[in-house]
């Protein structure tokens, strides 16, 4: 089976093809580019496409498939597909998939669930990494505004972190916002 | 309750449903609305489909593409209220308009000229936001009222509307016609002109809807006509020009357009800058939010669009999708919905299209309904009576 994966996020696209190749899938493209899709689907004549929710050439994908005579008419996974929520968890986790050359339900299924299951790992990975950076970032905010409140008035580290503390309390709001309020103005003040 | 999801795309025409949450119409019904905003229609009409939204910003020939199975996953979606007519406009890129030896201000007929005689040399490229969109649809009438055979002498590509600037500024398509803000965009980047709008195409034409599944306005019947008496009050608000200022700044905002209040405003007006020199030009109902019943769902209008799908030979119509398609509209949910708040609605379900050239008296309940214009640019009458 010729699978064709189109992903802007090329981290995701190799784990999928991995995991494709994996399960028994070796003939897999990725491909990434937006421009000459067209072309390129034509010539590699996949049986299945995957495509990610959120890049905007799927909206031209969609055309290809209404006008298009160079592509044989793909079909999309979801159509007299009843399984509702196989399809609301493919289109919940942001994958599509496209099915070209008459292949059958059961075939395109395994791989389908695959690939929804990569891209909610995926998500996930990603959200811990960005909850990760910003705690690190906040954290480093912290340090720095503590050093300032330190030097500006002469006090331990320890009493710059609760007056902090105290402020953002007051004033409802977190600490990381304050420290970053401190960091503009200092820097404001200083030029 | 729990919050009705509600996706659209980074357009003017979101306009009505960022009035329904931000100015408070939802809350004053009692009901919490989130907006989501979407990169393409289809992802709209997917997440629509499946449930993860309740209602949506859609494009009107999206709902009659769904039901019919033409493309995404098979939902059964009904339209009870028209968001929009028009504001789309038509552009030509500056390079193009350079290679065919006309000036920026160019007529719409001396562009149709050079097209027809094949001046490029080669088809000429028009981008379109989506293949079910009334643009593409708006987009053929008129090069074929023009004698230009959209299927030989043109390539219409789709190009979702945030991208299409950036297609004019890299001579990806010679001309485009997209919702705005940006033709506008392309104007004030200096790479194409405005040269025709939607509303000269179909001075009638409902542009986007909203959309939901059947099912859902079945199961939450009082939360639906809730919600679309706030949305009815929030057209209002938006027609009103003295809320121009407060909407194109509330559109402008970074989770909604992202973009200067000043072009959002242009749409809003009507007063469009055509070319990159700075031509100005006022636009009557360029689009309208609220006005002759504009936001009455027309079972004619979901049967021109059939008819258009037909005559471009996008499908054989039988008589099975022409009822199909009458029941995607739903005029009763409108009535329903609308009556408490003692609206004067159509008494009719469909009209003739393309018959007024001025505001004319319409039956109605309380008999003090008047229609807007809604010609054609050929003049042309559709009467869903002969098709149906």
């Amino acid at each position: 089976m010729n699978i064709v994966v189109i992903d802007q996020q090329k981290e995701r696209a190799s784990l999928i093809k991995e995991a494709l190749g994996e399960a028994g899938f070796p003939d897999v493209v990725v491909l990434a580019e937006t421009d000459r899709l067209l072309e390129r689907l034509a010539e590699l004549d996949p049986d299945a496409v995957l495509i990610d929710l959120e890049a905007p050439s799927r909206d031209m994908l969609e055309q290809m498939f209404e006008v298009s005579r160079q592509v044989k008419r793909p079909v999309a996974m979801f159509v007299d597909d009843s399984d509702e929520s196989s399809i609301a968890a493919a289109v919940e986790a942001g994958v599509g998939a496209y099915v070209v050359n008459g292949l059958a339900k059961e075939r395109i299924k395994p791989v389908m669930e695959l690939a929804i299951s990569r891209y909610n790992t995926f998500s996930r990975l990603q959200t811990e990494l960005d909850a990760a950076k910003a705690a690190l970032t906040e954290r480093k905010l912290i340090d720095r505004a503590k050093g300032i409140l330190m030097k500006m008035k002469g006090i331990e580290e320890e009493e710059a972190y609760k007056l902090l503390r105290n402020t953002a309390m007051n004033q409802n709001r977190r600490i990381a916002e304050i420290a970053e309020s401190i960091v503009t103005a200092a820097e404001l003040l200083q030029k | 309750m729990t919050a009705i999801r509600i996706g659209f795309i980074p357009l003017v025409d979101a306009a009505p449903l960022v009035a329904l949450k931000e100015i408070g119409f939802a809350r004053e019904e009692g009901i919490e609305v989130s907006l989501h905003r979407e990169i393409s229609w289809s992802n709209i009409r997917d997440k629509l489909a499946v449930g993860l939204y309740d209602a949506s910003h859609l494009l009107a020939p999206m709902a009659l593409a769904t039901n019919l199975g033409l493309a995404g996953p098979p939902a059964d979606l009904v339209v009870p209220y028209v968001l929009n007519l028009n504001g789309d406009v038509v552009c030509a890129t500056t390079d193009f308009l350079h290679a065919v030896g006309l000036p920026a201000n160019a007529s719409p007929s001396a562009i149709s000229e050079k097209i027809r005689a094949g001046t490029l040399g080669r088809p000429v490229t028009f981008g379109v936001p989506f293949f079910f969109s009334t643009h593409h649809f708006l987009l053929r009438y008129w090069l074929a009222a023009e004698g230009i055979d959209p299927a030989k002498d043109v390539r219409i590509e789709v190009i979702p509307p945030p991208l299409m600037p950036e297609a004019i500024a890299n001579g990806v398509i010679d001309g485009m016609m997209v919702g705005e803000p940006w033709g506008s965009v392309s104007v004030d980047m200096g790479t194409a002109s405005i040269f025709l709008s939607a509303t000269d195409i179909w001075a009638g034409a409902p542009e986007k809807v909203f959309g939901m599944r059947r099912r859902w306005t079945e199961e939450n019947a009082d939360a639906v006509h809730a919600l679309l008496r706030a949305l009815y009050r929030a057209s209002n608000w938006a027609q009103d020009p003295g809320n121009r200022v407060t909407l194109s700044e509330l559109l402008a905002k970074e989770s909604y357009l992202d973009l200067s209040a000043e072009v959002i405003e242009r749409a809003l007006s009507g007063a469009l800058t055509r070319t990159p020199q700075g031509l100005q030009e006022r636009v009557e109902r360029f689009m309208v939010f609220q006005s002759g019943a504009s936001s009455f769902p027309w079972l004619s209008q979901a049967l021109w669009f059939l008819d258009q799908m037909e005559r471009w030979g996008f499908m054989k119509v039988t008589p099975e999708h022409r009822r199909l398609v009458r029941n995607i509209m739903a005029p009763n949910l409108y009535r329903e919905s609308l009556s408490p708040l003692g609206i004067d609605v159509p008494s009719a379900n469909a009209k003739l299209e393309g018959s007024l050239s001025e505001p004319t008296p319409a039956a109605s309940a309380a008999g003090r309904l008047f229609l807007d214009p809604d010609r054609f640019c050929d003049g042309a009458i559709f009467d869903p009576d002969l098709v149906a």
